[in-house]
């Protein structure tokens, strides 16, 4: 079944040849572009190449065995977990809090947002380099004023404060885009049910509790596997500005160590099998965001 | 009695200016680390390296800017910014312009493969280009595309997420539409270009915002395909500028661009504001 095949067109045009010209671009720059790399991906998986890379041996699945058993890789998997865990609540939490306050505004709620979604348009590699600028070691003002209290700050060798560090830069620019959410979703909530429970005498923090939160669970929902996508994958940038995976791997997640393997380590049979791993996970989040997705276009 | 309701629901009085204060402050903390970095692109190099640096703008704005812009650390930030404006335009159009024309293939005819092709572009939704680096580099190492405008831009349009708006959209066009275009005789892109297009209007302009800062905020894949510093994009760009070894960091330089880097999507979301918030909402839902 097609996903969304519920609905199609009665009324289509006829023809074959025209419909297939206008679906080639698409398909062959997937093809070109997805498919085939997909495809040697899971090629390379198979092979260790010589350190010359000129031939290449059959291990089967060997490289799998090899990183399922490797600790590093291992670690990478528990950093890549705290890592989104972490982002996915410094992003979401205070956003719906700022999204519960403007809600509350009758007017003045668009000046805010306008000034919040800011951090949404900067890069995660620019958030980078905005967050180590103030707890660079040296010049950071952050880190400074932190010597001044007694704190010794230096995420260079500290691996807990350098994945506070990239926590923090990573969710940051996350915060606009879920208080966006939250916000749309809060002005959806009919304002006489609230009323009702107003009138009933239920305070500000039991309505939000009892009435608006669960209301609120399909955006909440959406926003966790969203924020997860995020931080798997798109906080590459944000990771090799600040801390480039270190200290010792403490801040390497598993994109970034596809990366460091393949491209840094020349291992391209480990990082084609870690490619392949992430494409498992990837394809895993896809279908719990369809399933969900299919589900809400119901109500 | 509604309006007293309406009390009790938004605030009032010391209520209300309480809210206002914590959403200013709300608003502070979020734009400290830009303030920051702006503050960082006015002033000279050695009040930033004898910390605490100063927390109001300096006068050196047309200095720093001017170095940044003009001959920047490996390449003037002039050039970044016109090879991230190619690259961005070129991955929000190119994208709008596949996806109008699957959609539209996928949703007004039954053809042979329909199903698979379908599938295929299915398939591609939501797989970032992160997670095949190796093979797509090698793939365009291959097509002599590094260091190309192409090479930025083709892998970067290789997915769905425009296909599945497009379909979501034409599904709700009313049939009554190419019903009579079909009775006139009207052939199929007449009606694609005489109605569809039109009504597709708003959801091209939301998706190009989105498309537009997806494109200039890519990182890596600039990162590995362009070793060319005339080829670089300024969001990968700011990392070239930190020296390598021991020296110290031209930070005022660095944070200017890094202000540069930022203003053009902040303009294109700022002021295609609700454009955005709609196509944002809409293309994930």
């Amino acid at each position: 079944m097609l996903p969304g095949s519920w609905m199609e067109k009665r009324v289509t045009f006829k023809g074959w040849l025209l419909p297939l010209l206008l679906i080639a671009p698409q398909v062959v720059i997937s093809a070109i572009f997805f498919f085939y790399p997909a495809g040697q991906a899971v090629w390379q998986s198979l092979f260790i190449p010589d350190p010359f890379g000129l031939s290449a041996r059959f291990v089967g699945l060997g490289n799998f065995e090899f990183l399922l058993s490797d600790k590093f890789y291992r670690a990478s998997f528990v950093t890549t977990a705290v890592f989104s865990i972490l982002v996915t609540l410094c992003s979401m939490i205070p956003a719906l809090f700022l999204a519960v306050i403007a809600d509350r505004l009758i007017k003045g709620s668009g000046v805010y947002r306008t000034l919040l979604i800011w951090p949404y348009a900067v890069a995660p590699a620019v958030a980078g380099v905005l967050w180590l600028f103030m707890f660079n070691t040296r010049v950071g003002v952050v880190s400074w004023y932190l010597g001044q209290l007694g704190y010794d700050w230096n995420h260079v060798l500290n691996g807990g404060e350098a994945m506070g560090l990239v926590v923090v830069a990573s969710a940051w620019g996350r915060i606009s885009y879920n208080f966006l959410f939250f916000f749309a979703a809060l002005q959806a909530v009919p304002r006489s049910v609230i009323e009702a429970a107003a009138i009933d005498g239920a305070h500000f923090w039991r309505r939000f509790f009892t009435i608006v939160l669960p209301l609120l669970s399909p955006t909440t929902f959406f926003l966790l596997v969203v924020n997860i996508v995020y931080a798997f994958f798109e906080t590459f940038g944000v990771i090799h500005t600040i801390t480039a995976g270190g200290p010792q791997q403490s801040t390497t997640i598993l994109v970034y160590k596809v990366f460091s393997d393949g491209f840094v380590g020349q291992d391209l049979g480990s990082s084609s099998a870690q490619s392949v791993i992430l494409l498992v996970v990837v394809g895993l989040l896809t279908v719990i965001q369809f399933k969900f997705i299919e589900k809400r276009v119901h109500y | 009695m509604a309006r007293e309701v309406h009390g009790m629901v938004e605030k009032r009085g010391a209520g209300l200016w309480l809210t206002h204060l914590f959403m200013i402050l709300g608003v502070l903390v979020i734009f400290f680390p830009i303030w920051l970095a702006f503050v960082a692109s006015t002033v000279t190099q050695p009040e930033i390296v004898r910390p605490p640096m100063p927390i109001w703008p300096g006068d050196q704005f047309w200095v720093n800017y001017k170095a940044a812009l003009f001959s920047g650390v490996n390449v003037p930030v002039g050039t970044m910014l016109f090879n991230s404006l190619v690259m961005a335009i070129g991955i929000a159009v190119g994208k709008i312009i596949i996806s109008l024309l699957s959609a539209f293939a996928i949703v007004y005819f039954r053809f042979p493969g329909r199903n698979i092709f379908f599938w295929m572009i299915f398939l591609t939704l939501m797989l970032p280009v992160e997670v095949r680096i190796v093979p797509t580099f090698e793939v365009v190492a291959g097509f002599g595309m590094l260091n190309s405008y192409s090479g930025l831009i083709l892998p970067l349009i290789a997915s769905a997420t425009a296909t599945f708006l497009f379909r979501q959209f034409f599904l709700t066009i009313p049939d009554e539409l190419a019903e009579a275009a079909r009775v006139d005789g009207a052939r199929p892109m007449r009606f694609f270009v005489d109605i569809v297009l039109p009504m597709s209007r708003t959801n091209v302009a939301a998706l190009f915002v989105i498309l537009f800062i997806y494109g200039w905020n890519q990182y890596l894949w600039p990162l590995l395909i362009t070793t060319d510093p005339e080829m670089n994009t300024i969001v990968m760009g700011i990392k070239q500028m930190f020296p390598s070894g021991d020296d110290v960091a031209e930070w005022p330089v660095i944070m200017a661009t890094s202000i540069l880097a930022m203003i053009p999507p902040v303009i294109v979301v700022v002021s295609m504001q609700r454009l955005f918030i709609r196509g944002l909402v809409d293309s994930e839902k």
